[in-house]
């Protein structure tokens, strides 16, 4: 339980960031990933732990991680039992705890009074050291049962769900339409958040035990989905969410907008073909997507860049109706906004101008009823996503659909379709990467208990009970 | 009553007893008439029921009254032989001419079978006049059968007339003669008679015509009058029975009986006629302890030992450094032939030529004695009770622990202590016996224990056997690192084992059960020296042989034994011990009902073993891997026990357990409570070497292991001392334990006599949960977990853990709806809770509403306001918890009209007065706790509910601590203690020993205080309902039944979660038991423990319940997220702290609270609407509107709720009117009303005797009205008085008042004495030296906060028990002086019994020890000795020696002050070491320059 006075003996304390001037200048990284924080430094926040009776972090996680048990063990320098405990519920720890909003920390006991426990950087500071020891190599299963499991997508949710799968025995194929794996986490986050050694560390391990990866393969076309499911015992669909959610202004046409996950993909791969270098750089979309974009521009060079958000700043402490242990709603500065750049909030867009190519942005301040104009060469459009990209599942496979237009599944992540499954964005909607990982588990799961005809082997990640 | 959950073996009585003899055996009519004084001089502590006519019993024993029998014969036409050659039964007989006809003749023609002669009846003359009305509905016939001595030896008569007792007995019972049970032979002797019955102390001579005739004459008169619980009025179970008189309680009865059984095939005695066998059962199951205790000391004394010898073995003393070695020996050696038979008892005794007393080891009863210069000897529970002018007592003094007092009419003397017990001890060489025939393990020879199971497969057993994570974390890993049992907070919210999916050990479906108000608990840690954990193993001998033989035994100094140990056991062919080992595994491909088999196996195993000569039965469950599993420990073990002992055989072997299901106390406490000589965790104690492996505990592993059993050890006797048991000797099979959720006949089988009431699971369930413990370890998934346990969630919510019904969503959503006023989260959060309650985390949650007539509309329904005046917080200390947090309870209950309880701290006297808004910081309900701390008067006054707290939920049977860190100035003064001081509560009430205690503070609290009501809490428990009769016939308003869940107190995790039982059982037996007995309209039931949610309230009074406490949702709405760390002071929400930082962030209004119970009533109301009634009233014990939730559940299918919904429709209807009406101090006031009001000093005189009680205490509670905590100037009122005060002389005194006493007191003088002073002092007139006269009883100045005390002569036990401020001088003080003491100053100048200063953390005490006696006698853990070397200290031992000659003329104070000069240097100061420490520190702060504060205690 940490040390009983450690809450009150030492201050929350977050890893330090490299200097902004330095970190601009290079895709590196934006925290320092072989020294965080202090040895004793990191053990003391960990020991700022309370070991609540009742840990609400953990029910704050979607993975229901057992912090309060890990955050013990670094205090007590019992890092490999940590690693363990931590990679007994989270498959990538090392994501998370780069990539994750930490809703834990806004469930966390310390968070009332504003200062919970650093609970992510624990979290990655527990998987480097793993790494960095040696501990997370390969273990391949003793035995195999046998059971082809085609997996599609590898994203955070179908390696989550792959990586059970295969450990159960199972053999799992990863079916992916780009060239390379890695989904999102490869493609949609600039490496400035996650370096892209960190996923090629863990997908060399998956590879060790055995998961079979096929990429530049695009399912629905060959082979079509009929064919898959026809070939596998079990058919996963992990496609994430991909279909961006557009702008419907006059001007939308004009050379010059871009859509944010475009953008921040050609970064990843080149960064060739829409470098915002010199450009006066606009970004509708107040969210992490936008904020990578604007980390990216910056780093590309940009002249100037603004962020706008449509809905109004949020506050900077809970108001009474956002009350702990639900997520806070409040305003949050992210490491690319440190960076730099103007961020706009209540702005509505009405219309974009330019003769052959975009120049103006005009919109409304929605608290001040006045119209206002902005020059613009680029506009990044990061205005989230609308849900999977269905067509040919539902015209290959019959697989009905939510009102959203997301895949709907049942309790077990079963489709209407007898064999086939869904997890992640391509079911819930984009979302988090930690709940990605949740639903690919416990996905494996009940795909695990369907072949077996059994109770499955894969642990639970608990009933949740979102906070209202 | 057979229906529902009350059992007649849960009653319990006690009572005042005592006895007058003339020492030379002088037979005179006077001896009778004192013995009916004195006992009508003890009504008081008798009781009655419903029916104020009907006492509890009552009896006197005399010599057989020859010439008046002889006469009375004659009228009857009958011709008695001459001398003493004829006995009398005495018989109770049935009322129905054919059953009487029956009964006599069966009794006849025993008499005549054993070749006696028949003689004749007589009518036993009585007058039912003098009897109240339910006594006289089951009033027997009484008869005396005359009968005649024929071909006898004398001294083999009396056996001669057991024997036919014995049989005419049994024979009755086997022909059904008697159905109604009214046959019964109170006495059949040719020397004693009994006359006893359900009657009141002054109804016995007027019923019984006989006594009153001037021709009865007897030179020993030995009475008793009962205060009992019993459920059902019986005449048979008055008292004396035909050789004891017992006041107390026999904690081991169960082992008792069982052992005497077990030994049954041991048992033979030549003496007997015709066998003992058909003598059998000895002990009569279904009576009284008391009754079977008489029948044990029967079969003895007939069986050829003197009754002080049957004593001896019986109730020991406990063995003291310094004792007798013969006598020592002689304890050790009785304890291989007889259990002790252990509880708080004085027991009077007679054959009819001697006459004595007996007091328990720890001296738990009172007994004074008064020898007079004519020869005579009153002993009695009090002092006075024989009206004696001073210059005819010869001496006086008191039973003392473990001590005798016999007189012995023939020999025509009082036999001395040492004398009677150096007689015992010497009649054969016990000494050589014991070291020749005794071992000690080390004399074993040594041999290799199995090898260390480590790695994967050490996680595989543990995970077979249902380990957890926590297990290791939580339990293993803190005892082996620490050496002592965990602590956590916040009591328990987990479902029971029957309602748990999670495959519980068997362990956790037992509960432990403990003391409450019928017997204390003990202080393991402060009196530890009368706890003992030596056990011995290896066959028993024959009761009745005192052969070199019969000890024959290993001796261990503690029954947990590591693996070396036991494997020197199992190879201990030496001598005369023959170990075998037999397997506790069965194949797993047997399936759920290879347990039955198993078990089976397993008990003609142990059968044949026996038959083949083996005495030592090694039960092992090593052996377990992927193709067996074992059955659990717990069960075979019992299973074999069992089995034994109905076979007779038990007695021939000891039984030892090897077996890994053992990790915690509990598991310890089961194996050693159910019949266990030894066990040996073997796989708990590896996992302690691989913990020290992994660096998690310091080595080396043989440390590790040594503190890791030092912790069980510990637990174990705290285990114990909360039943009041304190050896484990008499522990070990005693079967302390309830059973919830296992099937009844499972249980009479393998667990005979456990309470198990509402069914569960069979063998076939059991067998079904140790195979899904099995398959966690050796199923398919085992293998990928490797060296992972699961992750148990017991003691701390997890998300893959049991269920808890706090967890995230309801504490969020509770606080949520109170602190944003939402209505809709608050039906939320009560859906949320439902939902859980009825997926089976609670056995309400198995139960639904049944409507009692069609929904009416709301507006028909009681208001909110008169719902929420029902609701009350638990009660938390000030000083658990903050200021702000108390007082926010406060005001928001105040505010409601409701009512918040102060805890057990004292409360701020500036909240008592309103807050400028009109707002009042005062708790209504003011709780008396073990500790007094801050009970002053002026407190005590200021209160609506006096609550006296006998138990609370979360540790029932502990005491407490507040440690030092969290104690600070404000908490400091409000409980009278000095900050930096940790605070000692006590176990038990030191002045609630038994029932009629109680009754005694009831009685004390009203006379302090007689507009509140008192309230006396309970924790739910098999047998409460019988606790709460009594409590009702004591005079309480209210009974409050608290549950196990809740509990917001810190303690043990094992005391959490395995003592006490959820609300709903005890509640139900309570209305169950106080309907029946009719005393349900008398006493407001209330209850708590958990409680959260409208259907909790609805439920809860429909299974009996008017008022509803409420603490943890409170503490949640005012913040609280369910740490769990109050013992930490680290609360980071300001709750359970005092640290100030800490404190700031406390965020709770009274708005919150008053939203809380305002919604939870709005929810109420809607839940009566819909049940179509309109007031809680309409709903109070009607069960019959509950009714079980179908399920197909496999577990829950096997319960049967349904004696718990048995109970009876009957709630509270008016109070009983105090019997204060009589008390001298109403004359008091209104003399001293000049005073009172005046500023005048009074002076008043008057005469008192035993029965007035309390005196001085209605007087103090008028001053402390009118003039609160200052009171009066000192002076003010003096009064003289003289005689001998009952007890409770000066209680809760207020400062101006001096109560100045010639003669003697009884217990509990200057009892929470708040100022005022007290001089107690023999008349001149008195031939005694007074300084070697015991003066004042026990338990004086308990929790006393100021005033003074002089007493001219000794003191009793437990002298200054948890004084905080008095000053007192006396003259020599019992065992226990200044226990828990934390203030005041004592002066000693004479004699200090045993374990002085105990567990004293403040104040000083000032003993003249010429002898230097004392440090032998000082429990030195807390106190340091030093001489009185400092000048002011001096003068102020010097002052108040002065003021004690001064206002005693004692002469012994007079010697010392005399020669002050010289004896100075013979006082020593006896100075706690923690109160000395912060003394200085002070010291030192006021040196430093201002702006440094003073650093207390250690921190975290």
């Amino acid at each position: 339980m940490g040390k009983p006075t450690g809450f009150i003996e030492w201050r929350r304390l977050l890893p330090k960031k490299r200097a902004v001037a330095e970190r601009t200048h290079d895709w590196r990284e934006v925290e320092d990933v072989h020294g965080p924080l202090e040895h004793d430094a990191l053990r003391h926040q960990a020991g700022r732990c309370m070991g609540c009776g009742i840990p609400f972090c953990m029910q704050g996680c979607p993975l229901g991680n057992p912090i309060p048990d890990f955050a013990d063990l670094v205090w007590k320098d019992r890092w490999f039992d940590a690693h363990k405990r931590l990679a007994a519920t989270n498959d990538f720890p090392e994501f998370t705890g780069r990539l994750c909003p930490a809703p834990c920390e806004g469930s966390c006991v310390l968070g009332i009074d504003g200062a919970p426990v650093t609970i992510e950087a624990i979290e990655k500071q527990i998987a480097e050291h793993a790494f960095a020891e040696g501990w997370i190599t390969a273990h391949p299963p003793r035995t195999r049962t046998g059971k082809r499991i085609a997996i599609v997508g590898s994203g955070p949710a179908g390696l989550a769900a792959a990586n059970q799968l295969n450990r159960a025995g199972h053999s799992v194929i990863v079916y992916e339409a780009a060239a390379k794996i890695g989904g999102l986490l490869r493609y949609g986050i600039p490496d400035f958040k996650i370096e892209k050694y960190v996923v090629d560390r863990r997908l060399a391990i998956l590879e060790a035990e055995g998961i079979e990866f096929r990429t530049r393969i695009a399912v629905g076309r060959d082979p079509t989905w009929s064919v898959l499911r026809a070939e596998h015992d079990a058919v996963v669909i992990a496609i994430g969410a991909t279909r961006p959610r557009d702008l419907a202004v006059p001007g939308r046409e004009l050379p010059g907008v871009l859509i944010a996950m475009d953008y921040l993909c050609d970064q990843n791969d080149s960064g060739a073909r829409h470098s915002v270098a010199g450009k006066r750089v606009i970004i509708l979309g107040g969210g992490d997507t936008g904020s990578d974009c604007l980390g990216t521009a910056h780093r590309q060079g940009a002249a100037h860049v603004t962020q706008i958000e449509l809905l109004p700043a949020p506050p900077d402490r809970r108001t009474s109706s956002n009350p702990w242990p639900a997520w806070p709603l409040i305003f949050r500065t992210s490491s690319s906004q440190e960076e730099g750049g103007e961020r706009t909030f209540a702005f509505r867009t009405t219309r974009l101008e330019g003769t052959d190519k975009l120049e103006t942005l005009v919109g409304v301040d929605i608290d001040r009823h006045e119209e206002i104009r902005l020059p613009v060469d680029t506009l990044i459009l990061a205005l989230g996503f609308t849900g999977p990209d269905t067509s040919t599942l539902v015209d290959q496979l019959g697989v009905a659909l939510d009102a959203r237009g997301n895949i709907a599944v049942d309790a077990r992540f079963a489709t209407t379709i007898p064999g086939v499954h869904a997890a992640g964005d391509a079911h819930r909607g984009a979302s988090l990467i930690v709940w990605a990982i949740a639903e690919g588990r416990e996905l494996a799961r009940h795909v695990d208990a369907a072949l077996r005809a059994g109770p499955s082997v894969i642990p639970t990640v608990g009933q949740d009970q979102p906070f209202r | 009553m057979s229906r529902g959950l009350h059992d007649p073996s849960f009653e319990r009585d006690a009572c005042g007893v005592g006895f007058v003899a003339d020492i030379k055996g002088n037979r005179t009519r006077s001896i009778v008439d004192d013995g009916l004084e004195l006992l009508r001089r003890l009504s008081h502590r008798a009781a009655c029921g419903a029916d104020p006519d009907t006492g509890d019993g009552a009896g006197i024993l005399i010599q057989l009254p020859e010439r008046f029998l002889r006469a009375e014969a004659a009228k009857a036409g009958l011709d008695l032989p001459v001398g003493r050659r004829f006995a009398v039964a005495q018989v109770f007989l049935p009322v129905d001419p054919v059953q009487r006809a029956a009964c006599e003749q069966t009794l006849v023609e025993v008499v005549v079978e054993e070749g006696q002669r028949v003689i004749g009846w007589r009518d036993v003359p009585t007058d039912p006049a003098h009897v109240g009305s339910v006594a006289k509905q089951v009033m027997p016939v009484f008869r005396q059968l005359f009968i005649g001595m024929r071909r006898v030896p004398p001294s083999a008569w009396e056996r001669t007339l057991f024997v036919i007792r014995k049989l005419a007995e049994n024979r009755v019972a086997d022909r059904g003669a008697d159905p109604d049970r009214y046959f019964h032979v109170a006495s059949l002797s040719t020397e004693t008679i009994v006359y006893k019955g359900l009657l009141l102390p002054r109804q016995l001579p007027a019923f019984f015509v006989d006594l009153e005739a001037p021709e009865i004459a007897s030179a020993i008169a030995l009475v008793h009058s009962r205060f009992s619980t019993n459920t059902f009025p019986t005449w048979d179970l008055a008292q004396p029975f035909r050789y004891i008189a017992h006041n107390g309680e026999i904690n081991t009865l169960r082992g008792n009986t069982n052992w005497m059984q077990a030994r049954r095939s041991q048992l033979k005695s030549a003496k007997f006629h015709g066998g003992l066998e058909r003598l059998f059962p000895i002990i009569v199951p279904g009576k009284s302890d008391s009754a079977q205790f008489d029948n044990m000391v029967e079969l003895l004394t007939l069986g050829g030992r003197a009754l002080p010898h049957a004593m001896m073995m019986m109730i020991p003393e406990a063995e003291m450094p310094g004792m007798d070695e013969d006598r020592k020996a002689f304890y050790r050696y009785a304890s291989s032939l007889v259990e002790p038979w252990d509880g708080p008892a004085t027991i009077a005794f007679s054959d009819g030529q001697i006459v004595g007393a007996t007091l328990d080891r720890n001296g738990l009863r009172p007994a004074r004695w008064t020898i007079t210069t004519d020869n005579r000897v009153i002993l009695a529970s009090e002092t006075g009770v024989i009206d004696v002018p001073p210059e005819r007592v010869h001496s006086k003094g008191r039973l003392q622990p473990g001590m005798m007092f016999l007189v012995d009419t023939s020999e025509g003397r009082i036999v001395d202590d040492a004398e009677l017990k150096r007689e015992v001890a010497g009649r054969f060489p016990y000494r050589k016996w014991l070291d020749k025939n005794v071992f000690e393990m080390h004399e074993l020879p040594e041999v290799s224990p199995p090898e260390r199971i480590a790695g994967e497969s050490l996680f595989r057993l543990a995970r077979a056997h249902g380990y957890t994570d926590e297990d290791v974390e939580l339990i293993l890993e803190p005892m082996a690192a620490t050496g002592k049992e965990p602590v956590g907070s916040m009591g328990t919210d987990t479902p029971l084992a029957v309602l748990s999916d999670r495959a519980p050990s068997l362990g956790s479906y037992f509960h432990q059960l403990f003391a409450q108000v019928t017997n204390p608990a003990i202080d393991p840690i402060r009196e530890a020296l009368v706890m003992s954990l030596e056990t011995t193993m290896g066959p028993d001998g024959n009761t009745f042989d005192e052969t070199p033989e019969q000890c024959h035994q290993l001796n261990l100094r503690g029954p947990v034994i590591d693996n070396a140990d036991l494997a020197r056991i199992k190879h201990a062919h030496e001598g005369v011990f023959e170990p075998v080992t037999l397997s506790m595994v069965y194949p797993v491909a047997a399936g759920d009902d290879g347990l039955a088999s198993a078990i089976a196996r397993l008990r003609r195993a142990a059968e044949l073993a026996i038959d083949e000569g083996h005495n030592l039965l090694i039960l092992s469950d090593r052996g377990v891997d992927a193709a067996h599993v074992a059955i659990p420990a717990i069960l075979a073990l019992s299973a074999v026990q069992q089995h034994l002992v109905r076979e007779g055989t038990r007695m021939q072997a000891g039984l030892v357990v090897e077996t890994a299901d053992c990790r915690e106390v509990h598991d310890v406490a089961l194996l050693i409570g159910f019949g266990a000589a030894a066990v040996n965790p073997y796989l708990a104690l590896d996992l302690v070497c691989e913990l020290v492996t992994q660096g998690r505990v310091p080595g080396p592993p043989e440390a590790a292991i040594a503190r890791y059993l030092h912790a069980l050890d510990d637990g174990l006797l705290k285990v114990m001392s909360k039943m009041g048991i304190s050896t484990v000797q008499s522990y070990r099979g005693a079967q302390l334990f309830e059973a919830v959720g296992l099937d009844g006949g499972m249980v009479e089988r393998h667990f005979t006599n456990t309470p198990s009431r509402i069914g569960g699971l069979g063998l076939a369930e059991l067998g079904r949960e140790a195979l899904a413990r099995h398959e966690r370890g050796y199923g398919r998934s085992a293998a990928a977990i490797a060296d992972e346990l699961p992750v148990g969630g017991l003691y701390q919510w997890r998300r893959r853990g049991e269920p808890h019904k706090w967890n995230p969503a309801t504490v969020a959503t509770l606080q949520a709806a109170v602190r944003l006023a939402d209505r809709e989260r608050f039906a939320e959060f009560e859906r949320l809770c439902d939902e859980e309650d009825e997926s089976a985390v609670t056995l309400r949650g198995l139960l639904e509403l049944v409507p009692a007539g069609a929904p009416i509309s709301i507006d028909e329904v009681e208001p909110v306001s008169s719902i929420v005046k029902r609701f009350v917080t638990g009660a938390m200390s000030f000083g658990s918890i903050s200021a702000e947090a108390h007082e926010t309870l406060a005001i928001a209950m105040n505010r409601l009209g409701a009512r918040s309880n102060s805890g057990e701290g004292g409360e701020e006297p500036h909240r008592f007065e309103l807050d400028d808004n009109g707002d009042s910081r005062r708790s209504a309900i003011k709780q008396i706790a073990s500790g007094r701390f801050g009970v002053t008067t002026h407190y005590l006054v200021n209160a609506d509910d006096l609550q006296i707290k006998v138990a609370q939920g979360a540790k029932p049977g502990e005491g407490g601590q507040l440690p030092g860190n969290k104690v600070d100035e404000r908490i400091a003064r409000v409980r009278c203690s000095t900050p930096g001081v940790t605070l000692i509560s006590p176990p038990p009430h030191h002045d609630i020993y038994s029932i009629e205690d109680l009754a005694q503070l009831i009685y004390d609290l009203t006379a302090v205080n007689p507009k509140a009501r008192v309230s006396v809490k309970l924790v739910s428990e098999a047998g409460v309902g019988t606790i709460a009769a009594g409590v009702a016939k004591a005079r309480a308003g209210a009974v409050v039944i608290a549950g196990y869940e809740g509990g917001t107190g810190a303690a043990p995790l094992s005391s959490i979660k395995r003592a006490g039982l959820p609300w709903e059982l005890g509640l139900a037996e309570t209305q169950q038991v106080l309907v029946a007995n009719r005393l349900r309209d008398r006493v407001r039931v209330q209850v708590d423990g958990g409680l959260r949610t409208s259907r909790d309230v609805i439920v809860a009074a429909l299974l009996g319940a008017e008022e509803y406490g409420v603490a943890t949702a409170a503490l949640i709405a005012t913040g609280c997220i369910m740490l769990r760390k109050c013992h930490l002071n680290t609360c980071s929400v300001g709750i359970a702290t005092q640290d100030p930082r800490l404190r700031e962030n406390f965020v709770g209004t009274p708005e919150d609270v008053v939203h809380l119970f305002t919604f939870m009533a709005e929810q109420v109301r809607q839940r009566l609407a819909a049940l179509g009634v309109r007031s809680l009233d309409e709903l109070i014990g009607r069960a019959e509107l509950l009714q079980v939730r179908a399920t197909d559940h496999w577990k829950l299918r096997t319960l049967d709720l349904s004696a718990l919904l048995a109970s009876a429709p009957g709630r509270f209807v008016a109070a009983v009117p105090h019997d204060l009406g009589d008390h001298v101090d109403h004359d008091l006031i209104r003399r001293a009303e000049p005073a009172l009001s005046g500023g005048k000093s009074v002076e008043l005189a008057l005469p008192i005797d035993n029965s007035r009680r309390a005196v001085g205490t209605l007087l103090s509670g008028e001053i402390a009205r009118r003039h609160g905590a200052k009171g009066l100037p000192d002076g003010s009122i003096n009064v003289r008085l003289s005689g001998s005060a009952g007890q409770s002389f000066g209680a809760f005194l207020a400062p101006g008042v001096s109560l100045e006493l010639c003669g003697d007191a009884n217990d509990y003088v200057g009892k929470g004495m708040s100022g005022g002073r007290i001089v107690v002092y023999p008349p001149a007139t008195a031939r005694f030296a007074p300084e070697a006269n015991v003066i004042i009883g026990n338990v004086v100045l308990y929790g006393a906060t100021a005033g003074e005390l002089y007493a001219s002569g000794l003191a009793g036990e437990r002298f200054a028990v948890r004084n905080s401020g008095a000053r007192a001088v006396v003259e020599g003080v019992g065992d226990h002086g200044c226990e828990y003491m934390t203030g005041g100053v004592v002066v000693i100048l004479g004699p200090v019994g045993r374990n002085f200063a105990a567990g004293m953390s403040g104040g000083t005490a000032y003993v003249y020890d010429p002898q230097h006696a004392l440090r032998s006698r000082t429990n030195l853990e807390m106190v340091e000795l030093e001489s009185l070397v400092d000048e002011s200290e001096m003068w102020l031992v010097h002052s108040m020696i002065e003021a004690h000659v001064r206002l005693t003329s004692s002469p012994l104070g007079r010697r010392i002050y005399d020669n002050w000069e010289h004896l100075i240097a013979r006082f020593v100061k006896v100075m706690p070491t923690d109160y000395k420490r912060v003394l200085q520190a002070r010291r030192a702060a006021a040196r430093r320059p201002a702006g440094l504060t003073l650093v207390t205690g250690t921190g975290g």
